[in-house]
């Protein structure tokens, strides 16, 4: 998918398909865990999730970026809250004008993307170090990333837990519904579930290519939370 | 009297019913990431009970008498978090002060409770659930910690045995984890008639 035949353009394609598998927030560095647990009884608003974490994702990494040189140790994480929390206010403000019926269903959610450890994360590991454009790709990657976890965890529990996914029905009308699919415990098991999926595919994969670079958890000054402890 | 019933009714609910980490998924990454020790976990409890206490309280009182009168709602966000960032601060220095060995074992997280989900998410339900009087704010913001403490201990206890255990290794670390926090998530559902 991505040809790398320089260096900058093979940079650009690392930062911005880095996000969707290898280092995909949600199933291989396992951080900003709430949304993926939260707001997946649906697809439609873990859809409209998923595109409020891009939209601030990619604004925060832009400002973070062109700020990076004003930055001081002590202050960084504050500056960067305050900047994330400022986008977070705008798509707030945009969901209720726009979308009130998702505004009213991911309440608390929404305002809560600002401590998403994902933002914060990527504002330390990539935006506070590189340029504008490297930090956008790198913010839609890993936006896209998380977007595509949401859907597959909400697909996989609207379809089991009402027999349809986006008001499409799927499922045959004789299908029993499973309603704990969607209480809190269904999103814990089926994110449990899915990702030990994730981990025999990729074990699999690692030992017929024998990719050492793949085990190593990639590592980062201010990693909200080692993967697996 | 009855005061004294409804806030006591409002702490349990918080702690048990409401549980931030079971029933709003608010913490789950401290909760599966510091989860592994009891000590550290206990002590990764405290910090936020009084974190939470301090911002929930804080926050209120800067929403309800300023920002409220003053009709900045619009900066709720902005400011929260800047409440937030600096209790934590606070905390960070008196741990360091008073607990070293503490200090030292948690590492990066101390820092990182300011982006915890609990603490600015008791920020925003005390909004959401109407909270109107400060008393009634110091009580659930505190049980709310509490009961963060409570959900990450039963889970460091359990994941301390559970290291002794056989499990598939497809399962292990993360996924095993993240299964036996739906089950005990089904088990304080049992909690949920108790209070309405």
């Amino acid at each position: 998918m991505s040809a790398p035949n320089g260096s900058t353009s093979g940079l650009y394609s690392k930062a911005l398909f880095t996000g969707l598998w290898r280092e995909n927030p949600t199933f291989r560095l396992m951080i900003g865990m709430c949304p993926p647990l939260a707001v997946t009884t649906a697809v439609k608003p873990a859809l409209t999730m998923g595109l409020s974490v891009i939209f601030v994702l990619v604004c925060s990494n832009l400002v973070v970026s062109l700020m990076r040189n004003l930055l001081k140790p002590h202050l960084r994480i504050i500056m960067f809250t305050v900047t994330i929390a400022t986008f977070v206010t705008i798509c707030d403000l945009f969901l209720k004008a726009y979308q009130p019926q998702m505004s009213e269903i991911l309440g608390a959610y929404v305002p809560l993307i600002i401590v998403n450890c994902i933002i914060i994360f990527r504002a330390e590991a990539c935006a506070s170090k590189s340029g504008p454009l490297v930090s956008i790709l790198d913010g839609v990657g890993m936006g896209t990333g998380f977007t595509l976890a949401l859907c597959a965890l909400s697909a996989v529990r609207e379809l089991l837990a009402t027999g349809h996914v986006f008001d499409i029905q799927v499922m045959p009308k004789a299908f029993v519904p499973w309603l704990a699919l969607q209480m809190p415990v269904g999103a814990f098991v089926t994110l449990g579930l899915m990702l030990g999926l994730i981990n025999v595919l990729t074990r699999k994969r690692e030992v017929a290519t024998e990719d050492p670079e793949a085990t190593v958890a990639p590592s980062a000054p201010a990693a909200p939370v080692p993967a697996t402890t | 009297m009855d005061r004294f019933v409804a806030l006591l009714m409002g702490f349990l609910s918080v702690v048990l019913v409401n549980n931030f980490v079971f029933t709003k998924f608010l913490g789950t990454c401290p909760y599966l990431g510091v989860s592994g020790r009891m000590d550290r976990a206990f002590g990764m409890g405290l910090a936020v009970t009084f974190v939470t206490a301090l911002s929930g309280t804080l926050t209120w009182m800067v929403d309800a008498w300023v920002l409220t009168p003053l009709h900045l709602e619009i900066t709720r966000y902005i400011c929260y978090i800047v409440i937030i960032a600096g209790a934590v601060q606070l905390v960070e220095m008196y741990v360091r002060k008073f607990f070293p060995s503490l200090y030292e074992a948690f590492g990066i997280f101390l820092p990182l409770i300011s982006t915890n989900c609990v603490i600015l998410g008791i920020c925003l339900f005390l909004d959401v659930w109407g909270t109107n009087s400060l008393l009634e704010a110091v009580v659930i913001s505190t049980g709310t910690g509490i009961g963060f403490t409570v959900a990450i201990c039963i889970m460091a206890a359990i994941r301390e045995e559970l290291a002794l255990a056989d499990v598939p290794e497809a399962l292990q670390g993360a996924p095993i984890t993240l299964i036996t926090a739906g089950l005990l998530t089904l088990a304080f559902m049992g909690f949920a008639g108790m209070i309405k």
